[in-house]
């Protein structure tokens, strides 16, 4: 297997599906002759032009709802956002009408649709840069919202979001962009909707989704080194979510510990604890503990952005204090 | 414009089509005054907003279209609904919440949908299917048909951030939206004049580069169409879009729990308006022509009174949508 970086692997996911799908464009902010802010859609208008790779102004509401408008009647719109903070001012799109159109319609008009790009925070781009919408769009019925932390899983779960018929929200990871892994050269899909358990282990569960897979591993590995096992489960899409895989790892290990990127209230740790204490009640050894980042804008200091941030020292302390060892 | 505007007074089209013209408006009148009845009933809830004194708008700009142009609307959407051809069975269904409705009871009043015309709704947050319309459009582009999409919206839309963004990017890749400001006068309760800085709406196309803009009589169903005509020449055959204010009047409140008058507005100045009721003034223009007798009128009225009774029996004998259609049509099963 090839090991390639998680931009390219989802550049070859937009690749594919362009080539395997006419109606398919990609449509945003420097998406063409700047070949992506971030470069994820590098060599693609010179490929495929640029009726089908669109430079908009800066009109987040607007090239949105462009999209919504043309999948209504039978394109597939891949609408990037430069990134996920740009999206507040398209939520009126998102919400109102891509998630809406096919129930308030009674069934006539599916839209589908893919919004993607870089979530939460990267390094010192303080309050309005730094911020991760999962919980926000994961409200919203009629949206699916998958969360990719690997680059195999950033190109399977691209690949699923474009030939879903449904509105799928991929959030992807500025610091994730240059992560490297395998992935296969032959075309293959990752199922929204189904967990990884990314390591087994029969002590604590971890379960998380996104960039925070990264630090669970982390904390996997350091852990091991004191013969502590941890059950990894990377959720990889946050809506719908993937119980049974949460309720499997919890009654195997008795212990969990969810890790999110973003704020503590209302979060998506909130409700995967609900699933957690309606289903396995008295499978639980300790209350659940969540590591996510403070309740607070993300400040620009180095220092008080550390501390805002939930991190790998965090997720350790946090498996030592539902194992009830000493931190 | 393309074609120059009609100056000898003559009516256009042939009688037959006219007569037509005045069933569709009279239509939408009856179907709207039996709404309004019902909703005081309680057999219609939530917002609803009737149509009533615009309906030479619906009905000229309409009755110009293909059936494969798109159309698509704001939440005061009975009058174009029944334009567009969709049944009156249908739409009082929807208004009833029953399963017979085009939106199988999900969407109400301001949420008509119709794929079998290409109706593609009313939308419930001003300004925010501006963009939606350019993204028909755009689609239209993309696959090089000669179809046209036409967004209609009230004059308030026209301060909205999305409608600068989506008519900027109409402009700027010439998308084949005609885009019609139903200028009523009123966004809810607050007056054009204290919310828009610019009298003649129809200026806003002045700020895109190959946008023509056009303001026309909303109450004369004749010069809407002539309108139309102009616009469709640039829209359909130029591939650019078009913003057409159309001045016309409403003549009930903004919704059904406001006022007719009173409050932001005089009975004074109400009755002046309506003595430009539009289906008056299409009526007499063909009595005077000849074309219909009180006779024929009568007869008219009664077909279509008896056409809306028909629509009011059959959402009453339609029945709620089942328990299970709550959760259906969140999200589609398929993948393509």
């Amino acid at each position: 297997m090839a090991i390639i970086t998680y931009r390219e692997a989802l550049n070859q996911a937009l690749r594919e599906e362009m080539a395997r799908d006419d109606r398919v464009f990609l449509i945003g902010e420097e998406v063409g002759v700047y070949n992506g802010a971030y470069k994820v859609s590098k060599g693609l208008l010179e490929e495929f032009g640029e009726m089908r790779v669109v430079d908009t102004p800066i009109t987040e509401n607007g090239f949105a709802g462009i999209g919504v408008g043309a999948a209504m009647v039978g394109l597939r719109p891949i609408v990037e956002f430069m990134t996920w903070n740009f999206a507040l001012l398209a939520l009126d799109q998102i919400v109102n009408a891509a998630a809406k159109m096919l129930y308030m319609s009674g069934g006539q008009y599916p839209i589908p649709i893919v919004f993607r790009g870089p979530n939460g925070a990267a390094l010192q781009l303080s309050a309005q840069h730094s911020q991760a919408w999962e919980s926000w769009l994961a409200h919203i019925p009629g949206l699916k919202v998958v969360t990719p932390g690997t680059p195999y899983d950033a190109k399977g779960l691209l690949k699923a979001a474009i030939r879903d018929d449904n509105p799928v929200i991929v959030l992807e990871g500025e610091m994730l962009y240059n992560t490297k892994g395998e992935v296969p050269e032959e075309d293959y899909l990752v199922p929204i909707g189904k967990a990884d358990l990314k390591r087994e282990g029969s002590d604590c569960s971890i379960i998380t989704y996104g960039k925070m897979v990264l630090v669970a591993m982390k904390a996997a590995d350091e852990l091991a080194k004191e013969g502590i096992k941890l059950d990894v489960v990377d959720l990889r899409t946050v809506r719908p979510m993937d119980i049974e895989a949460i309720t499997t790892s919890v009654r195997k290990t008795n212990r969990a510990v969810v890790l999110e990127e973003g704020w503590e209230v209302a979060g998506i740790g909130a409700q995967i604890v609900d699933y957690i204490q309606r289903d396995c009640f008295d499978d639980l050894d300790a209350p659940v503990v969540r590591v996510h980042q403070a309740d607070v804008p993300m400040p620009y200091a180095k220092s008080l952005e550390k501390s805002a941030k939930p991190d790998l020292a965090k997720t350790i302390a946090a498996v030592r204090k539902v194992m009830y060892l000493p931190t | 414009m393309a074609t120059k505007k009609r100056t000898d007074g003559r009516m256009p089209g042939d009688a037959a089509l006219r007569k037509e013209l005045l069933h569709s408006m009279l239509l939408q009148r009856r179907f709207e005054e039996r709404v309004g009845e019902a909703y005081a009933l309680g057999k219609i809830g939530g917002f609803c907003h009737l149509y009533i004194g615009q309906e030479a708008v619906s009905t000229g700009v309409l009755s110009m279209l293909r059936l494969d142009d798109y159309v698509i609307t704001t939440y005061r959407d009975h009058g174009q609904a029944l334009a567009r051809g969709m049944t009156p069975r249908a739409i009082m269904a929807e208004l009833f919440g029953r399963q017979d409705g085009c939106s199988r009871g999900k969407g109400g009043s301001m949420h008509l949908f119709d794929r079998n015309v290409n109706f593609l709704g009313g939308h419930g947050i001003v300004g925010g299917h501006v963009p939606l319309a350019a993204g028909v459009g755009f689609a239209i582009k993309y696959r090089g048909g000669d179809q046209v999409c036409v967004c209609f919206m009230g004059e308030s839309v026209v301060n909205t951030g999305a409608f600068h963004e989506a008519l900027n990017m109409a402009a700027l890749w010439k998308l084949p939206c005609i885009f019609v400001i139903e200028n009523n006068k009123y966004g809810m309760g607050t007056a054009v004049e204290r919310s828009a800085a610019i009298k003649d709406l129809s200026r806003r196309a002045d700020a895109y580069d190959g946008m023509d803009g056009e303001h026309v009589d909303g109450q004369d169903v004749f010069a809407v169409r002539e309108a139309m005509e102009r616009a469709l020449e640039l829209a359909r055959r130029e591939g650019k879009p078009v913003l057409l204010e159309v001045r016309t009047y409403r003549y009930m409140g903004h919704s059904m729990s406001d006022a007719v008058s009173g409050t932001y507005r005089t009975k004074a100045e109400l009755d002046e308006y309506l003595k430009r009721d539009p289906i008056n003034l299409l009526k007499s223009r063909l009595v005077e022509a000849g074309e219909l007798s009180d006779a024929d009128l009568a007869a008219m009225d009664l077909e279509i009174k008896a056409v809306v009774q028909d629509s009011w029996d059959f959402a009453d004998a339609s029945p709620e949508p089942p328990p299970e259609a709550l959760y259906e049509d969140v999200l589609v099963d398929s993948v393509s």
